[in-house]
Protein backbone atom coordinates (compact mmCIF):
# COMPACT_ATOMS: atom_id res chain seq x y z
CA UNK A 1 0.00 0.00 0.00
CA UNK A 2 1.20 3.51 -0.79
CA UNK A 3 0.80 5.64 2.34
CA UNK A 4 1.28 9.24 3.46
CA UNK A 5 4.72 8.17 4.70
CA UNK A 6 5.86 7.46 1.13
CA UNK A 7 4.93 10.95 -0.04
CA UNK A 8 6.60 12.43 3.05
CA UNK A 9 9.81 10.70 1.87
CA UNK A 10 9.35 12.07 -1.65
CA UNK A 11 8.63 15.65 -0.60
CA UNK A 12 11.27 15.39 2.15
CA UNK A 13 13.82 14.45 -0.52
CA UNK A 14 12.68 17.49 -2.55
CA UNK A 15 13.23 19.84 0.43
CA UNK A 16 16.56 18.09 1.08
CA UNK A 17 17.63 18.80 -2.50
CA UNK A 18 16.55 22.44 -2.07
CA UNK A 19 18.69 22.62 1.10
CA UNK A 20 21.78 21.30 -0.73
CA UNK A 21 21.27 23.55 -3.77
CA UNK A 22 20.72 26.54 -1.45
CA UNK A 23 24.02 25.86 0.31
CA UNK A 24 25.76 25.84 -3.10
CA UNK A 25 24.08 29.04 -4.36
CA UNK A 26 26.66 31.83 -4.11
CA UNK A 27 24.22 34.42 -5.49
CA UNK A 28 22.26 34.19 -2.21
CA UNK A 29 24.05 36.10 0.58
CA UNK A 30 22.10 34.10 3.17
CA UNK A 31 22.52 30.71 1.49
CA UNK A 32 23.30 28.78 4.68
CA UNK A 33 20.17 30.15 6.36
CA UNK A 34 18.05 28.84 3.50
CA UNK A 35 19.96 25.56 3.53
CA UNK A 36 19.30 25.10 7.26
CA UNK A 37 15.61 26.05 6.96
CA UNK A 38 14.76 23.74 4.04
CA UNK A 39 17.02 21.06 5.54
CA UNK A 40 15.09 21.08 8.82
CA UNK A 41 11.79 20.74 6.93
CA UNK A 42 13.31 17.80 5.02
CA UNK A 43 14.33 16.25 8.34
CA UNK A 44 10.80 16.74 9.71
CA UNK A 45 9.21 15.11 6.66
CA UNK A 46 11.60 12.17 6.48
CA UNK A 47 12.23 11.42 10.16
CA UNK A 48 9.52 13.31 12.08
CA UNK A 49 7.77 10.15 13.20
CA UNK A 50 10.90 8.64 14.80
CA UNK A 51 12.75 11.50 16.49
CA UNK A 52 10.12 12.05 19.20
CA UNK A 53 8.02 15.01 20.29
CA UNK A 54 10.78 16.92 22.04
CA UNK A 55 13.18 16.78 19.06
CA UNK A 56 10.31 17.83 16.79
CA UNK A 57 9.59 20.73 19.14
CA UNK A 58 13.24 21.82 19.04
CA UNK A 59 13.03 21.61 15.24
CA UNK A 60 10.01 23.94 15.31
CA UNK A 61 11.86 26.41 17.55
CA UNK A 62 14.92 26.27 15.27
CA UNK A 63 12.72 27.05 12.22
CA UNK A 64 11.15 29.94 14.15
CA UNK A 65 14.60 31.25 15.12
CA UNK A 66 15.93 31.08 11.54
CA UNK A 67 12.89 32.98 10.25
CA UNK A 68 12.65 35.60 12.99
CA UNK A 69 16.39 36.35 12.90
CA UNK A 70 15.91 37.06 9.16
CA UNK A 71 18.41 34.40 8.11
CA UNK A 72 16.55 33.52 4.88
CA UNK A 73 17.39 35.12 1.55
CA UNK A 74 16.81 34.58 -2.17
CA UNK A 75 19.14 33.65 -4.99
CA UNK A 76 19.25 35.33 -8.42
CA UNK A 77 16.57 34.34 -10.95
CA UNK A 78 17.71 31.70 -13.42
CA UNK A 79 16.15 32.94 -16.68
CA UNK A 80 15.39 36.51 -17.71
CA UNK A 81 11.86 37.80 -18.40
CA UNK A 82 12.86 38.39 -22.04
CA UNK A 83 13.98 34.77 -22.50
CA UNK A 84 10.73 33.57 -20.89
CA UNK A 85 8.69 35.86 -23.14
CA UNK A 86 10.39 34.52 -26.28
CA UNK A 87 10.03 30.94 -25.09
CA UNK A 88 6.37 31.47 -24.16
CA UNK A 89 5.61 32.66 -27.67
CA UNK A 90 7.46 29.71 -29.12
CA UNK A 91 5.63 27.03 -27.14
CA UNK A 92 2.27 28.84 -26.87
CA UNK A 93 -0.67 27.51 -24.89
CA UNK A 94 0.79 23.97 -24.97
CA UNK A 95 2.75 25.15 -21.94
CA UNK A 96 -0.43 24.65 -19.91
CA UNK A 97 -0.47 20.94 -20.80
CA UNK A 98 1.84 19.62 -18.04
CA UNK A 99 -0.25 21.49 -15.44
CA UNK A 100 -3.35 19.89 -16.89
CA UNK A 101 -1.61 16.50 -16.51
CA UNK A 102 -0.98 17.18 -12.79
CA UNK A 103 -4.57 18.27 -12.22
CA UNK A 104 -6.20 15.50 -14.22
CA UNK A 105 -4.09 12.90 -12.44
CA UNK A 106 -5.12 14.30 -9.06
CA UNK A 107 -8.79 15.02 -9.84
CA UNK A 108 -9.75 12.20 -12.21
CA UNK A 109 -7.40 9.80 -10.42
CA UNK A 110 -9.14 10.46 -7.10
CA UNK A 111 -12.60 10.13 -8.62
CA UNK A 112 -11.62 6.96 -10.49
CA UNK A 113 -10.06 5.41 -7.41
CA UNK A 114 -12.85 6.28 -4.98
CA UNK A 115 -15.84 5.46 -7.18
CA UNK A 116 -14.74 2.26 -8.95
CA UNK A 117 -13.73 -1.21 -7.69
CA UNK A 118 -10.13 0.07 -7.74
CA UNK A 119 -10.83 1.16 -4.18
CA UNK A 120 -11.11 -2.47 -3.09
CA UNK A 121 -7.47 -3.06 -4.04
CA UNK A 122 -6.52 -0.90 -1.02
CA UNK A 123 -3.55 0.38 -3.01
CA UNK A 124 -3.70 3.91 -1.56
CA UNK A 125 -4.00 4.97 2.09
CA UNK A 126 -7.53 6.01 2.96
CA UNK A 127 -8.19 9.79 2.80
CA UNK A 128 -4.68 10.35 1.46
CA UNK A 129 -5.55 9.34 -2.12
CA UNK A 130 -5.51 12.88 -3.52
CA UNK A 131 -2.09 13.71 -2.10
CA UNK A 132 -0.59 10.50 -3.40
CA UNK A 133 -2.12 11.09 -6.84
CA UNK A 134 -0.96 14.73 -6.80
CA UNK A 135 2.60 13.49 -6.34
CA UNK A 136 2.09 10.95 -9.11
CA UNK A 137 0.76 13.73 -11.38
CA UNK A 138 3.87 15.80 -10.67
CA UNK A 139 6.12 12.88 -11.62
CA UNK A 140 4.13 12.30 -14.84
CA UNK A 141 4.25 16.01 -15.73
CA UNK A 142 8.01 16.10 -15.14
CA UNK A 143 8.43 13.05 -17.39
CA UNK A 144 6.39 14.84 -20.07
CA UNK A 145 8.41 18.05 -19.76
CA UNK A 146 11.71 16.17 -19.94
CA UNK A 147 10.68 14.29 -23.08
CA UNK A 148 9.29 17.42 -24.75
CA UNK A 149 11.50 20.34 -23.70
CA UNK A 150 14.68 18.53 -22.55
CA UNK A 151 15.61 20.96 -19.74
CA UNK A 152 18.92 20.53 -17.84
CA UNK A 153 18.66 17.72 -15.25
CA UNK A 154 18.67 20.03 -12.22
CA UNK A 155 16.24 22.55 -13.73
CA UNK A 156 13.05 21.35 -11.95
CA UNK A 157 14.81 21.45 -8.58
CA UNK A 158 16.39 24.85 -9.24
CA UNK A 159 13.20 26.42 -10.62
CA UNK A 160 11.20 24.91 -7.75
CA UNK A 161 13.75 26.37 -5.34
CA UNK A 162 13.29 29.81 -6.90
CA UNK A 163 9.57 29.58 -6.04
CA UNK A 164 9.98 28.14 -2.54
CA UNK A 165 12.58 30.86 -1.78
CA UNK A 166 10.04 33.47 -2.91
CA UNK A 167 7.48 32.00 -0.52
CA UNK A 168 10.13 31.83 2.21
CA UNK A 169 9.19 31.12 5.84
CA UNK A 170 5.54 31.83 5.00
CA UNK A 171 5.60 28.32 3.48
CA UNK A 172 5.29 26.77 6.93
CA UNK A 173 3.40 29.56 8.72
CA UNK A 174 0.06 27.72 8.17
CA UNK A 175 1.67 24.68 9.83
CA UNK A 176 2.87 26.80 12.75
CA UNK A 177 -0.61 28.25 13.15
CA UNK A 178 -2.19 24.80 12.99
CA UNK A 179 0.22 23.76 15.75
CA UNK A 180 -0.68 26.81 17.80
CA UNK A 181 -4.36 25.98 17.37
CA UNK A 182 -3.82 22.44 18.62
CA UNK A 183 -1.70 23.69 21.55
CA UNK A 184 -4.42 26.20 22.44
CA UNK A 185 -6.92 23.35 22.35
CA UNK A 186 -4.68 21.02 24.40
CA UNK A 187 -4.10 23.59 27.12
CA UNK A 188 -7.81 24.19 27.50
CA UNK A 189 -7.91 27.64 25.88
CA UNK A 190 -10.37 26.31 23.34
CA UNK A 191 -12.52 24.94 26.19
CA UNK A 192 -12.24 28.23 28.10
CA UNK A 193 -13.23 30.33 25.10
CA UNK A 194 -15.78 27.70 24.23
CA UNK A 195 -17.17 27.93 27.77
CA UNK A 196 -17.39 31.71 27.53
CA UNK A 197 -19.07 31.47 24.13
CA UNK A 198 -21.35 28.57 25.11
CA UNK A 199 -22.50 30.58 28.12
CA UNK A 200 -23.68 33.19 25.64
CA UNK A 201 -25.76 30.64 23.71
CA UNK A 202 -29.30 29.86 24.91
CA UNK A 203 -29.66 26.07 25.35
CA UNK A 204 -31.32 23.90 22.70
CA UNK A 205 -31.51 26.62 20.09
CA UNK A 206 -29.68 26.03 16.82
CA UNK A 207 -29.61 29.48 15.22
CA UNK A 208 -27.80 31.37 18.02
CA UNK A 209 -25.21 28.57 18.21
CA UNK A 210 -24.66 28.85 14.44
CA UNK A 211 -24.28 32.63 14.71
CA UNK A 212 -21.77 32.37 17.57
CA UNK A 213 -19.84 29.69 15.64
CA UNK A 214 -19.64 31.80 12.45
CA UNK A 215 -18.94 35.12 14.14
CA UNK A 216 -16.53 33.37 16.53
CA UNK A 217 -14.58 31.93 13.58
CA UNK A 218 -14.28 35.42 12.07
CA UNK A 219 -13.35 37.13 15.37
CA UNK A 220 -10.82 34.49 16.38
CA UNK A 221 -9.32 34.73 12.89
CA UNK A 222 -9.06 38.50 13.26
CA UNK A 223 -7.19 37.94 16.54
CA UNK A 224 -4.80 35.28 15.27
CA UNK A 225 -4.52 36.35 11.63
CA UNK A 226 -5.30 32.92 10.27
CA UNK A 227 -8.44 30.83 10.09
CA UNK A 228 -6.19 27.77 10.47
CA UNK A 229 -5.59 28.70 14.12
CA UNK A 230 -9.24 29.57 14.69
CA UNK A 231 -10.74 26.42 13.24
CA UNK A 232 -9.53 23.80 15.77
CA UNK A 233 -10.57 26.12 18.63
CA UNK A 234 -14.06 26.86 17.31
CA UNK A 235 -14.59 23.26 16.20
CA UNK A 236 -13.66 22.05 19.70
CA UNK A 237 -15.76 24.68 21.43
CA UNK A 238 -18.95 24.77 19.37
CA UNK A 239 -18.72 23.07 15.98
CA UNK A 240 -18.29 19.47 17.14
CA UNK A 241 -19.97 19.29 20.59
CA UNK A 242 -22.96 21.54 19.88
CA UNK A 243 -23.62 21.79 16.15
CA UNK A 244 -22.60 18.28 15.06
CA UNK A 245 -23.04 16.05 18.12
CA UNK A 246 -25.96 17.69 19.98
CA UNK A 247 -27.97 19.20 17.12
CA UNK A 248 -27.03 16.65 14.44
CA UNK A 249 -25.88 19.19 11.84
CA UNK A 250 -24.16 18.19 8.57
CA UNK A 251 -20.46 17.86 9.51
CA UNK A 252 -19.15 18.67 6.01
CA UNK A 253 -21.12 21.95 5.87
CA UNK A 254 -20.15 22.95 9.40
CA UNK A 255 -16.47 22.21 8.73
CA UNK A 256 -16.13 23.70 5.25
CA UNK A 257 -18.33 26.79 5.61
CA UNK A 258 -17.06 27.42 9.15
CA UNK A 259 -13.56 27.71 7.73
CA UNK A 260 -14.86 30.11 5.05
CA UNK A 261 -16.50 32.25 7.74
CA UNK A 262 -12.99 32.45 9.20
CA UNK A 263 -11.65 33.60 5.81
CA UNK A 264 -14.04 36.59 6.06
CA UNK A 265 -12.10 37.48 9.22
CA UNK A 266 -8.80 37.13 7.33
CA UNK A 267 -9.97 39.90 4.98
CA UNK A 268 -10.36 42.28 7.94
CA UNK A 269 -7.17 41.81 9.97
CA UNK A 270 -3.68 43.35 9.76
CA UNK A 271 -2.49 40.15 11.40
CA UNK A 272 -2.89 38.33 8.10
CA UNK A 273 0.16 40.31 7.08
CA UNK A 274 1.01 38.38 3.94
CA UNK A 275 -2.43 39.02 2.42
CA UNK A 276 -3.23 42.50 3.72
CA UNK A 277 -0.07 44.41 4.63
CA UNK A 278 2.48 42.97 2.19
CA UNK A 279 0.45 43.98 -0.92
CA UNK A 280 -0.07 47.48 0.49
CA UNK A 281 3.71 47.79 0.66
CA UNK A 282 4.20 46.08 -2.69
CA UNK A 283 1.79 48.50 -4.41
CA UNK A 284 3.31 51.43 -2.52
CA UNK A 285 0.02 52.56 -0.97
CA UNK A 286 0.28 55.47 1.47
CA UNK A 287 -2.12 53.77 3.88
CA UNK A 288 -0.88 50.41 5.26
CA UNK A 289 -4.51 49.46 5.90
CA UNK A 290 -5.73 50.54 2.45
CA UNK A 291 -6.37 46.95 1.30
CA UNK A 292 -8.21 46.00 4.50
CA UNK A 293 -10.45 49.08 4.25
CA UNK A 294 -11.56 48.05 0.77
CA UNK A 295 -12.15 44.45 1.88
CA UNK A 296 -14.41 45.07 4.90
CA UNK A 297 -17.52 45.82 2.84
CA UNK A 298 -17.13 42.45 1.06
CA UNK A 299 -16.20 40.51 4.20
CA UNK A 300 -19.17 41.45 6.43
CA UNK A 301 -22.03 40.61 4.01
CA UNK A 302 -20.19 37.43 3.02
CA UNK A 303 -19.90 36.43 6.69
CA UNK A 304 -23.67 36.80 7.03
CA UNK A 305 -24.19 34.65 3.92
CA UNK A 306 -21.87 31.98 5.37
CA UNK A 307 -23.83 31.89 8.62
CA UNK A 308 -27.02 31.52 6.60
CA UNK A 309 -25.49 28.67 4.54
CA UNK A 310 -24.43 26.82 7.71
CA UNK A 311 -27.93 27.23 9.14
CA UNK A 312 -29.87 26.25 6.02
CA UNK A 313 -27.58 23.60 4.46
CA UNK A 314 -26.35 22.27 7.79
CA UNK A 315 -29.70 21.86 9.51
CA UNK A 316 -32.64 22.40 7.16
CA UNK A 317 -31.67 20.36 4.07
CA UNK B 1 -9.74 32.53 37.62
CA UNK B 2 -6.60 30.53 36.81
CA UNK B 3 -8.24 28.89 33.81
CA UNK B 4 -8.29 32.33 32.16
CA UNK B 5 -4.49 32.82 32.53
CA UNK B 6 -3.59 30.83 29.36
CA UNK B 7 -5.69 33.34 27.42
CA UNK B 8 -2.65 35.61 27.76
CA UNK B 9 -1.29 33.62 24.81
CA UNK B 10 -3.94 35.40 22.73
CA UNK B 11 -2.69 38.72 24.14
CA UNK B 12 0.84 37.78 23.00
CA UNK B 13 -0.51 37.23 19.50
CA UNK B 14 -2.34 40.55 19.39
CA UNK B 15 0.59 42.53 20.82
CA UNK B 16 3.14 40.69 18.70
CA UNK B 17 1.30 41.53 15.51
CA UNK B 18 0.38 45.04 16.62
CA UNK B 19 4.10 45.69 17.22
CA UNK B 20 4.90 44.11 13.81
CA UNK B 21 7.08 41.25 15.03
CA UNK B 22 7.72 38.36 12.62
CA UNK B 23 4.76 35.93 12.80
CA UNK B 24 7.26 33.04 12.96
CA UNK B 25 8.39 34.50 16.31
CA UNK B 26 4.95 35.52 17.59
CA UNK B 27 3.24 32.18 16.96
CA UNK B 28 5.62 29.90 18.91
CA UNK B 29 5.92 32.58 21.63
CA UNK B 30 2.15 32.58 22.01
CA UNK B 31 2.12 28.77 22.14
CA UNK B 32 4.84 28.74 24.83
CA UNK B 33 3.08 31.43 26.88
CA UNK B 34 -0.20 29.57 26.73
CA UNK B 35 1.40 26.24 27.62
CA UNK B 36 3.47 27.56 30.54
CA UNK B 37 0.53 29.47 32.02
CA UNK B 38 -1.60 26.34 31.73
CA UNK B 39 0.90 24.72 34.12
CA UNK B 40 2.87 22.50 31.74
CA UNK B 41 6.65 22.39 32.15
CA UNK B 42 8.70 23.99 29.33
CA UNK B 43 9.93 20.73 27.81
CA UNK B 44 6.39 19.39 27.78
CA UNK B 45 5.17 22.48 25.89
CA UNK B 46 8.00 22.18 23.34
CA UNK B 47 7.06 18.53 22.95
CA UNK B 48 3.42 19.46 22.35
CA UNK B 49 4.44 22.03 19.75
CA UNK B 50 6.59 19.39 18.07
CA UNK B 51 3.86 16.75 18.12
CA UNK B 52 1.28 19.16 16.67
CA UNK B 53 3.72 20.27 13.95
CA UNK B 54 4.57 16.67 13.12
CA UNK B 55 0.91 15.62 12.98
CA UNK B 56 0.12 18.48 10.58
CA UNK B 57 2.95 17.84 8.08
CA UNK B 58 0.57 16.84 5.30
CA UNK B 59 -0.09 20.60 4.86
CA UNK B 60 3.38 20.90 3.24
CA UNK B 61 2.69 18.28 0.55
CA UNK B 62 1.10 20.59 -2.08
CA UNK B 63 4.50 22.32 -2.50
CA UNK B 64 5.42 19.22 -4.50
CA UNK B 65 4.01 21.01 -7.59
CA UNK B 66 6.60 23.82 -7.43
CA UNK B 67 9.19 22.07 -9.63
CA UNK B 68 6.58 21.67 -12.40
CA UNK B 69 5.32 25.26 -12.15
CA UNK B 70 8.85 26.67 -11.83
CA UNK B 71 10.03 24.69 -14.83
CA UNK B 72 7.09 25.87 -16.94
CA UNK B 73 7.70 29.47 -15.88
CA UNK B 74 11.25 29.06 -17.19
CA UNK B 75 9.65 28.32 -20.56
CA UNK B 76 7.32 31.34 -20.33
CA UNK B 77 4.19 30.09 -18.54
CA UNK B 78 3.54 33.40 -16.76
CA UNK B 79 3.84 35.31 -20.02
CA UNK B 80 1.31 32.95 -21.61
CA UNK B 81 -1.02 33.34 -18.62
CA UNK B 82 -0.73 37.13 -18.93
CA UNK B 83 -1.43 36.96 -22.65
CA UNK B 84 -4.58 34.99 -21.87
CA UNK B 85 -5.73 37.55 -19.25
CA UNK B 86 -4.94 40.47 -21.52
CA UNK B 87 -7.38 39.11 -24.09
CA UNK B 88 -10.13 39.77 -21.52
CA UNK B 89 -9.15 43.43 -21.28
CA UNK B 90 -12.44 45.16 -20.44
CA UNK B 91 -13.43 48.76 -20.87
CA UNK B 92 -13.92 49.68 -17.20
CA UNK B 93 -12.04 49.02 -13.96
CA UNK B 94 -15.09 47.25 -12.51
CA UNK B 95 -15.46 44.85 -15.43
CA UNK B 96 -11.70 44.25 -15.58
CA UNK B 97 -11.55 43.35 -11.89
CA UNK B 98 -14.68 41.17 -12.16
CA UNK B 99 -12.96 39.17 -14.89
CA UNK B 100 -9.83 38.91 -12.77
CA UNK B 101 -11.96 37.83 -9.80
CA UNK B 102 -13.49 35.06 -11.90
CA UNK B 103 -10.09 34.03 -13.25
CA UNK B 104 -8.57 34.03 -9.75
CA UNK B 105 -11.42 31.95 -8.33
CA UNK B 106 -11.21 29.42 -11.15
CA UNK B 107 -7.44 28.94 -11.11
CA UNK B 108 -7.54 28.66 -7.31
CA UNK B 109 -10.38 26.14 -7.51
CA UNK B 110 -8.32 23.91 -9.79
CA UNK B 111 -5.25 24.07 -7.57
CA UNK B 112 -3.31 26.70 -9.53
CA UNK B 113 -3.69 29.29 -6.74
CA UNK B 114 0.06 29.92 -6.61
CA UNK B 115 0.24 30.87 -10.29
CA UNK B 116 -1.23 34.28 -9.40
CA UNK B 117 -0.90 36.60 -6.41
CA UNK B 118 0.19 40.05 -5.35
CA UNK B 119 3.78 39.83 -6.56
CA UNK B 120 3.10 37.62 -9.59
CA UNK B 121 0.00 39.21 -11.13
CA UNK B 122 -1.33 42.19 -9.16
CA UNK B 123 1.71 44.45 -9.07
CA UNK B 124 2.94 43.93 -12.64
CA UNK B 125 -0.42 43.47 -14.35
CA UNK B 126 -3.77 43.87 -12.63
CA UNK B 127 -3.07 47.04 -10.64
CA UNK B 128 -1.61 49.00 -13.59
CA UNK B 129 -4.40 47.82 -15.90
CA UNK B 130 -7.03 48.74 -13.30
CA UNK B 131 -5.54 52.20 -12.77
CA UNK B 132 -5.31 52.74 -16.54
CA UNK B 133 -8.95 51.71 -16.99
CA UNK B 134 -10.11 53.94 -14.11
CA UNK B 135 -8.18 56.90 -15.49
CA UNK B 136 -10.11 56.60 -18.73
CA UNK B 137 -13.32 56.90 -16.68
CA UNK B 138 -12.38 59.78 -14.41
CA UNK B 139 -9.41 61.93 -13.45
CA UNK B 140 -7.63 60.45 -10.41
CA UNK B 141 -5.45 62.02 -7.71
CA UNK B 142 -2.88 59.97 -5.75
CA UNK B 143 -5.42 58.89 -3.14
CA UNK B 144 -7.81 57.81 -5.90
CA UNK B 145 -5.10 55.78 -7.61
CA UNK B 146 -4.21 54.16 -4.27
CA UNK B 147 -7.84 53.19 -3.82
CA UNK B 148 -7.99 51.51 -7.24
CA UNK B 149 -4.76 49.63 -6.49
CA UNK B 150 -6.22 48.56 -3.14
CA UNK B 151 -9.28 47.23 -4.99
CA UNK B 152 -6.96 45.23 -7.27
CA UNK B 153 -5.16 43.67 -4.27
CA UNK B 154 -8.47 43.03 -2.47
CA UNK B 155 -9.93 41.34 -5.54
CA UNK B 156 -6.96 38.96 -5.61
CA UNK B 157 -7.54 38.06 -1.94
CA UNK B 158 -11.28 37.51 -2.37
CA UNK B 159 -10.71 35.36 -5.47
CA UNK B 160 -8.03 33.30 -3.73
CA UNK B 161 -9.82 32.78 -0.40
CA UNK B 162 -13.16 31.83 -1.92
CA UNK B 163 -11.77 29.76 -4.76
CA UNK B 164 -9.01 27.69 -3.19
CA UNK B 165 -11.20 25.62 -0.88
CA UNK B 166 -12.96 24.12 -3.90
CA UNK B 167 -9.62 22.43 -4.62
CA UNK B 168 -9.69 19.48 -2.26
CA UNK B 169 -5.93 19.02 -1.92
CA UNK B 170 -5.52 22.44 -0.26
CA UNK B 171 -4.16 22.85 3.29
CA UNK B 172 -7.33 24.21 4.85
CA UNK B 173 -9.45 21.29 3.63
CA UNK B 174 -6.88 18.92 5.13
CA UNK B 175 -6.93 20.85 8.40
CA UNK B 176 -10.72 20.58 8.59
CA UNK B 177 -10.52 16.87 7.85
CA UNK B 178 -7.77 16.31 10.44
CA UNK B 179 -9.57 18.28 13.14
CA UNK B 180 -12.89 16.49 12.66
CA UNK B 181 -11.17 13.11 12.41
CA UNK B 182 -9.76 13.80 15.89
CA UNK B 183 -13.40 13.54 17.07
CA UNK B 184 -14.09 10.39 15.08
CA UNK B 185 -15.90 12.22 12.27
CA UNK B 186 -14.54 10.87 8.98
CA UNK B 187 -15.07 12.97 5.83
CA UNK B 188 -13.52 12.84 2.38
CA UNK B 189 -11.71 16.01 1.18
CA UNK B 190 -13.91 16.01 -1.93
CA UNK B 191 -17.07 16.17 0.18
CA UNK B 192 -15.71 19.15 2.14
CA UNK B 193 -14.55 20.93 -1.02
CA UNK B 194 -18.04 20.59 -2.51
CA UNK B 195 -19.43 22.74 0.32
CA UNK B 196 -17.01 25.55 -0.56
CA UNK B 197 -18.97 26.15 -3.79
CA UNK B 198 -22.03 28.07 -2.43
CA UNK B 199 -19.76 30.54 -0.59
CA UNK B 200 -17.59 30.91 -3.71
CA UNK B 201 -20.67 31.95 -5.70
CA UNK B 202 -21.81 34.35 -2.95
CA UNK B 203 -18.33 35.90 -2.76
CA UNK B 204 -18.35 36.43 -6.53
CA UNK B 205 -21.80 38.08 -6.45
CA UNK B 206 -21.06 40.35 -3.46
CA UNK B 207 -17.62 41.50 -4.61
CA UNK B 208 -18.76 41.94 -8.23
CA UNK B 209 -21.65 44.14 -7.11
CA UNK B 210 -19.18 46.31 -5.24
CA UNK B 211 -16.98 46.55 -8.34
CA UNK B 212 -19.98 47.59 -10.45
CA UNK B 213 -20.83 50.19 -7.81
CA UNK B 214 -17.24 51.43 -8.07
CA UNK B 215 -17.76 51.81 -11.82
CA UNK B 216 -20.94 53.76 -11.22
CA UNK B 217 -19.18 56.01 -8.70
CA UNK B 218 -16.35 56.69 -11.13
CA UNK B 219 -18.86 57.49 -13.85
CA UNK B 220 -17.60 57.94 -17.39
CA UNK B 221 -18.77 55.40 -19.90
Amino acid sequence: MITAQHIFYLVGALFGAWAILSALDRTNPKRFGNAAFWGLIALSLIAGQWIGDLANGCLVLALAALASLKLLGRGAPLTSEAEQEASGQRYGNKLFLPIVVVLLTAVLGTLLYLYTPLRETGLLEKNRETFILLCLGVLLALALIFTWLRPPALAPLQEGRRLIDAVGWAAILPLMLASLGLVLADTGVGTTIGGLLQAAIPPRTVLPAVVVYGVGMALFTILTGNAFAAFPVMATAIGVPLLIQSYGGNAAVIGAVGMLAGFCGTLMTPMAANFNLVPAALLELKDDYGVIKVQIATAIPLLLVNILIIYVAGFKL
Amino acid sequence: MSQYLPLLGIVVIVLGFALRFNPMLVVPAAALTTGLLAGFDPLEVIGKLGKAFNDARIIIIPYVVLPVIGLLERYGLQQRARAVITKFRAATVGRLLILYLLYRQIISAIGLHSTAGHPQTVRPLVAPMAVAAAERQVELDDAGRDRIKAYAAATDNVGLFFGEDIFFAIGSIVLIQQTLEHYGISLSPLHLALWAIPTAIAAFLIHSSRLLLLDRKLGGR
